[in-house]
């Protein structure tokens, strides 16, 4: 290879410069996104979901989920009116491959997707002794898999019942919120599929997401609030026999 | 200075202290990452190198790119909030090549000194040829009854059917053009 001296006079500095970026182990991230811009969550609007599965395969696809894990699924409840206490919940497989049919009768059915809830103050986070799982300033709950120890602390700590020790990896795994998405301008896996709309990405920093009006204008819940997790994934139309 | 003077392996005690001390930060400057403790107790580079993961589905605003034709078939029908990819699959790589060049250090350089455009992931690079990996057309007897098998636990405005007494067997685009679904909007092409 032959440089000239006018190359090598671009090179020499960028190399420099270069090396000090490897060096600060700057996130390679898109340039253009802030982490302090956005604060992350998920709006999941019961009265849309159609049971299909296509945001368990697609998660399982673009996160490469290992088989028999699910960072998110689809529940399906039947629920008696004078019995909400004791709601007959499937989920068989996670919803991958859809639902049997259900018979109408007497009692009411819904679906119900679950995933990582992101809390503000997620007790998944607190009790990890290496400082393996963290909020980033974006608002969103990851697992450092160079760090994690694989004790499952938190995995016992998460009320939702959303992380997994990965089989191969033997560390925590969980829901990104597709944060290599996000952090490009793109949507999740499972909200790009959803062909209902029942799942939205939402930014509770952006002025003008659609989510401020939303919430402002329907009765929205979250699940568990009585643990105060600071839980961000906004459930529409949720009914009270949903744990 | 009397009280000090049978003190000495005190000292010599301390200097030790010291002296682990000192080894202690040596060996924790080198062994702590750089970036831990950047934003809070934990490594700040993780979120770069979980942010690094190859996406799999490209998006509807990069399918549309180029399919702006199927786009607009799609917007005035049913269909119009279906993205592509929840039919078709991921396709990124239809997207953007086989396989997704991560920037080198050079190309990160050019960005950081303002001398090129960062990527933009709206207009992704568009592979040079597309067809290395392309969509597997989608059996209607499968993909559509996954939606539209009728169910009590579905909402009820959701249009829903029971295929086996709906068409008799036929394929559904035999009558719904999958983009446009309404009987009128015509068949299959």
């Amino acid at each position: 290879m032959n440089i000239s001296r006018r190359q090598m006079l671009v090179l020499l500095p960028a190399a420099a410069v270069a090396w000090k970026f490897v060096l600060a182990e700057t996130p390679e991230q898109s340039p253009n996104y802030k982490m302090s811009d956005h604060w992350w969550g998920m709006l999941i609007d019961i009265p849309k979901c159609i049971g299909c599965g296509n945001c368990v395969r697609a998660c399982r696809t673009e996160n490469d989920v290992p088989e028999g894990f699910y960072r998110t699924w689809v529940e399906r409840y039947h629920v008696s009116d004078e019995d909400m206490t004791n709601p007959e919940v499937i989920s068989p497989e996670g919803g991958e491959n859809g639902f049997p049919v259900a018979v109408e009768d007497s009692k009411k059915y819904f679906f119900v997707p679950k995933m990582c809830n992101h809390c503000a103050d997620s007790p998944c986070t607190q009790v990890c002794p290496v400082g393996a799982t963290f909020i980033s300033p974006d608002g969103v709950v990851l697992v450092d898999p160079k760090y994690c120890l694989g004790c499952a602390y938190c995995v016992q700590a998460c009320p939702y019942g959303c992380r997994y020790i990965h089989p191969k990896k033997e560390v925590a795994d969980k829901c990104t919120l597709c944060y290599h998405r996000i952090t490009q301008g793109l949507t999740t896996a499972c909200c790009e599929v959803c062909p209902t709309g029942a799942r939205q990405l939402v930014d509770l920093k952006d002025p003008k997401d659609p989510i401020h009006e939303f919430l402002k204008t329907h009765a929205v819940q979250v699940l568990k609030p009585q643990m105060a997790t600071g839980a961000k994934a906004f459930y529409n139309g949720l009914d009270g026999s949903v744990r | 200075m009397s009280g000090l003077k049978d003190a000495g392996h005190l000292f010599r005690f301390a200097g030790l202290f010291v002296l682990a001390f000192l080894i202690f930060l040596v060996v924790r400057h080198y062994i702590v990452p750089k970036s831990f403790g950047q934003y809070g107790h934990y490594r700040g580079a993780a979120m770069g190198e979980i942010a690094a993961h190859p996406a799999k589905f490209a998006g509807h605003d990069a399918c549309e790119t180029c399919h702006s034709d199927i786009a607009d078939k799609k917007k005035t029908g049913k269909h119009a909030h279906v993205n592509c990819e929840a039919c078709h699959g991921a396709l990124y790589q239809h997207v953007a090549g086989p396989e997704q060049p991560k920037p080198g250090l050079y190309q990160r350089f050019l960005v950081l000194a303002g001398k090129a455009i960062p990527p933009d992931p709206a207009v992704l690079r568009h592979a040079d040829d597309p067809s290395t990996v392309v969509p597997v057309k989608p059996d209607t007897a499968v993909l559509c009854a996954r939606c539209h098998t009728a169910s009590a636990a579905k909402p009820k405005g959701f249009p829903q059917v029971v295929p086996a007494d709906h068409s008799n067997g036929m394929p559904c685009e035999t009558c719904h053009q999958p983009h446009n679904p309404a009987i009128d909007a015509g068949g299959a092409k």
